[in-house]
């Protein structure tokens, strides 16, 4: 049976072209600067110098409190120093530099391409080395895994969910990872139960990657008590919430964590970054990256190493073709448009996605028709057309009681404007003035 | 190099516009417009013409001169309306009364209101119901479709009319069945062969329109759908209790604008609720107001009356059927 989420979504042109490019390493040369905060919370402390020596792998710095993470070194070379480095929006923020001198790793970790199925590990020793390994979300949200894993006093996990969605039109890296490394994920997903101790997992899965739900299933028959989803594709089915409501019918209460459910949802390179810390004992210092667009001669998927500049994934795929128009990390629909092309690539980064010119201009706006698009594709149910019209004016009160909290900003809204109107734009403004309203205390 | 864009997310859009979806009315109008010119001849082609063009010329005539803004009219909604006020219309109507109805219509039902998507009344229905009460009379006379017994266009009453003015006589329905006046089948109402206006004579050839405008997702099935199921039971109820004094509920399904107005008017964008729940309570409303004008009101058709009365309601029905939140909690 396909599941899916009943009221909602769009399905926008998949246009994955790069379904075919096998996940393909890319070492960095020169320089790389890897930021000290690559996650959700307190920024890691650095622990080296200048001059210092380091190899891939070492920790570079220590998580500064518990909602916070390691940071480890993805080349081996010299520490050039910490600077203040501009991201890929141009925002400066402290990174540390180090001079690329060859590959060498930390002997501990087991470079070896053989699958470790031991599953014999304490969930202790488990969450210690998600812990050690500085793991975060890598669907972007870059929220630590082991604080995601620590269930709060009075909640009990029942199942692990993993978003094998890729529901973002282009991205077809987790696709790469479920074809190319479907044991190793399912080891993953076979440690996170043990870590958060449930003994149910599903995988949710689009039928557009019909071959990499056929091929995990025959996997699976070996791991008890892991269920593969078929999931019809649909925009935002990789969104926590309504991941959850695809697999399970449960709706995730209004400002509720997703745990009031009982689901735990990790995402598929961080569930391979999970089997990696455990069982290879590999920090996460390289994440698979998809390099396309329609006017790409060549369409990657890439393993780049935390820190490496842009540029350097640009020259890979011969430069930035004429007629580009826009360049966006992540997914067309809730990616960031970049402008900095020497920033270097983060733990959450997850794609580089080129749109032609044509395809980058917004149409011109004309007046709302009323036709209720917008209401239709709203995914958390809210009336976009009415939250556009309050923010333009500013009407904060008003905002609130037609819970604006609740836009997860997916761009349906605006995906599906016969008029053009800029919706979640002003939603995005909306909500960031309001929610100081909320906050404030009385 | 040339200089990237800088935007917020979605960087993508859809395939809706505005021109678009008004275009895809159109093309659903056209098996109803053929049907009528072919049962109504040249004066059809007259009138829905001369709606169109004045419609049209009037939304550029306004925005330019009176509102000095940039005229809008390539996103075709002028169109759209002088198609459904043209369908509203006998087909035999003064040129002159057609270009005064289209003036209404934009005018007063659209322009004053500042266009597109601010006014709260159908505009086409603005300018037919001021027509059927200015000039009641040259609005009423309805043209029988020319047929190979009468090729000469003869007038005649609509099968609302026929049965409104024989339960005025005293009589039962099924004595007015069998009266001279009541010459159709309900074949001939599904194909055009009535009396009427130029849209309300094929119910074939607007459902076929009804179905492509929602293959290609322009209306949803909500609004039309709970019109007709209101009319099916409300007349149904009505017609079981006293079948003398009611007809039944496929006669009120099959006459007058019903399809017309459920499928084409009723789901105007502008003038109609924003959710489903808000459609659904839409929806039946208009059932009900229409049943109640046709079968106790002065009027023998009341689908004009009863859309325009809940496009009124439509601002209180936003404000309480709004969507249930995702997790909502009580």
């Amino acid at each position: 049976m396909i599941k899916t989420f009943n009221k909602g979504g769009v399905h926008p042109p998949e246009n994955k072209i790069s379904r075919n490019a096998a996940l393909e390493q890319l070492i960095p040369e020169g320089i790389i600067q890897i930021f000290i905060s690559q996650h959700i919370g307190a920024p890691a402390e650095c622990i080296v110098a200048k001059g210092d020596k380091v190899k891939t792998g070492q920790l570079i710095a220590k998580a500064n409190g518990f909602v916070s993470a390691n940071v480890h070194s993805s080349v081996s070379g010299t520490v050039l120093g910490i600077e203040n480095i501009a991201d890929y929006q141009g925002i400066k923020k402290p990174a540390i530099c180090i001079q690329v001198e060859g590959d060498e790793w930390e002997e501990s970790i087991d470079r070896s391409t053989e699958i470790n199925r031991d599953l014999s590990k304490t969930s202790e020793e488990i969450l210690a080395k998600i812990t050690e390994a500085g793991l975060v979300g890598l669907g972007g949200a870059t929220f630590p895994t082991h604080v995601k894993l620590a269930v709060p006093k009075g909640k009990t996990a029942k199942a692990i969910i993993i978003n094998g969605a890729e529901c973002e039109p282009y991205l077809t890296s987790d696709y790469r990872v479920m074809l190319e490394h479907g044991e190793e994920l399912l080891i993953g997903v076979q440690l996170l139960k043990k870590a958060v101790n449930v003994d149910k997992a599903y995988i949710g899965i689009e039928t557009n990657k019909q071959d990499a739900i056929d091929s995990l299933k025959k996997t699976a028959v070996n791991y008890s008590g892991i269920e593969i989803v078929s999931l019809e594709p649909k925009y935002p089915q990789g969104g926590e919430k309504q991941l959850i409501k695809s697999i399970t019918g449960i709706e995730v209460p209004d400002r509720a964590l997703p745990i009031e459910t009982g689901c735990i949802v990790s995402n598929i390179c961080t569930t391979l970054a999970v089997y990696e810390a455990v069982q290879k004992n590999k920090p996460l210092f390289e994440n698979s990256i998809t390099v396309t667009g329609k006017n790409l001669k060549v369409q990657k998927n890439f393993i780049v190493r935390v820190g490496t500049p842009l540029s350097q994934l640009i020259k890979a795929i011969g430069g930035i073709p004429e007629n580009t128009g826009k360049i966006i990390s992540g997914g067309p629909m809730m990616g960031r448009a970049i402008s900095n092309m020497e920033a270097p690539t983060m733990k959450g980064s997850g794609a580089i996605v080129f749109i032609t010119d044509d395809e980058a201009k917004r149409g011109t706006k004309s007046n709302c028709i009323r036709c209720s698009k917008c209401v239709a594709a709203c995914p958390m149910r809210l009336q976009p057309f009415l939250l556009y019209k309050l923010a333009e004016r500013n009407m904060l009160e008003e905002l609130k009681e037609n819970s604006i909290h609740a836009c997860i900003e997916c761009g349906c809204c605006l995906y599906t404007c016969p008029a053009n109107l800029p919706l979640v734009d002003y939603v995005r403004l909306g909500k960031t003035r309001a929610m100081k309203l909320i906050a404030k205390p009385k | 190099m040339n200089k990237l864009i800088i935007s917020p997310s979605p960087h993508v859009h859809g395939k809706f516009s505005t021109k678009r979806l008004m275009r895809d009315v159109v093309i659903a109008l056209l098996p109803a417009l053929l049907v009528s010119f072919y049962f109504f001849g040249l004066g059809a082609v007259k009138v829905v013409g001369l709606s169109v063009i004045s419609c049209v010329a009037f939304e550029y005539l306004i925005q330019r001169f009176l509102l000095k803004t940039a005229p809008s009219t390539n996103d075709l909604s002028a169109v759209v309306t002088g198609l459904i006020l043209s369908l509203n219309l006998p087909s035999n109507l003064p040129w002159w009364i057609v270009i005064i109805g289209s003036l209404i219509a934009i005018g007063v039902g659209k322009m004053v209101f500042g266009g597109l998507g601010n006014n709260p009344f159908n505009p086409a229905l603005v300018g037919r119901v001021f027509l059927l009460i200015a000039r009641p009379v040259e609005m009423t006379t309805w043209p029988l479709p020319l047929t190979l017994v009468t090729p000469d266009a003869t007038t005649g009453a609509t099968p609302l009319a026929i049965v409104k003015e024989g339960l005025k006589n005293g009589l039962t329905i099924d004595q007015i069945k069998e009266s001279s006046d009541y010459t159709f089948s309900y074949l001939d109402t599904l194909f055009g062969q009535i009396g009427g206006s130029l849209g309300e004579v094929s119910a074939v050839a607007l459902l076929l329109g009804f179905a492509y405008l929602l293959v290609r997702k322009v209306i949803t099935w909500h609004i039309p759908v709970s019109i007709f199921a209101t009319v099916i039971v409300f007349s149904g109820i009505l017609h079981f209790a006293s079948p003398d004094r009611f007809i039944d509920p496929v006669f009120h399904l099959l006459t007058g604008g019903m399809i017309l107005g459920a499928v084409y008017m009723a789901t105007d964008y502008v003038t109609s609720p924003m959710t489903p729940k808000g459609m659904a309570v839409y929806g039946v409303g208009i059932g009900l107001l229409t049943i109640l004008i046709r079968t106790f009101g002065s009027y023998p058709e009341g689908m004009s009356f009863a859309i325009l009365f809940m496009n009124a309601i439509v601002p209180l029905i936003n404000k309480y059927m709004k969507p249930k939140l995702f997790g909502e909690v009580k």
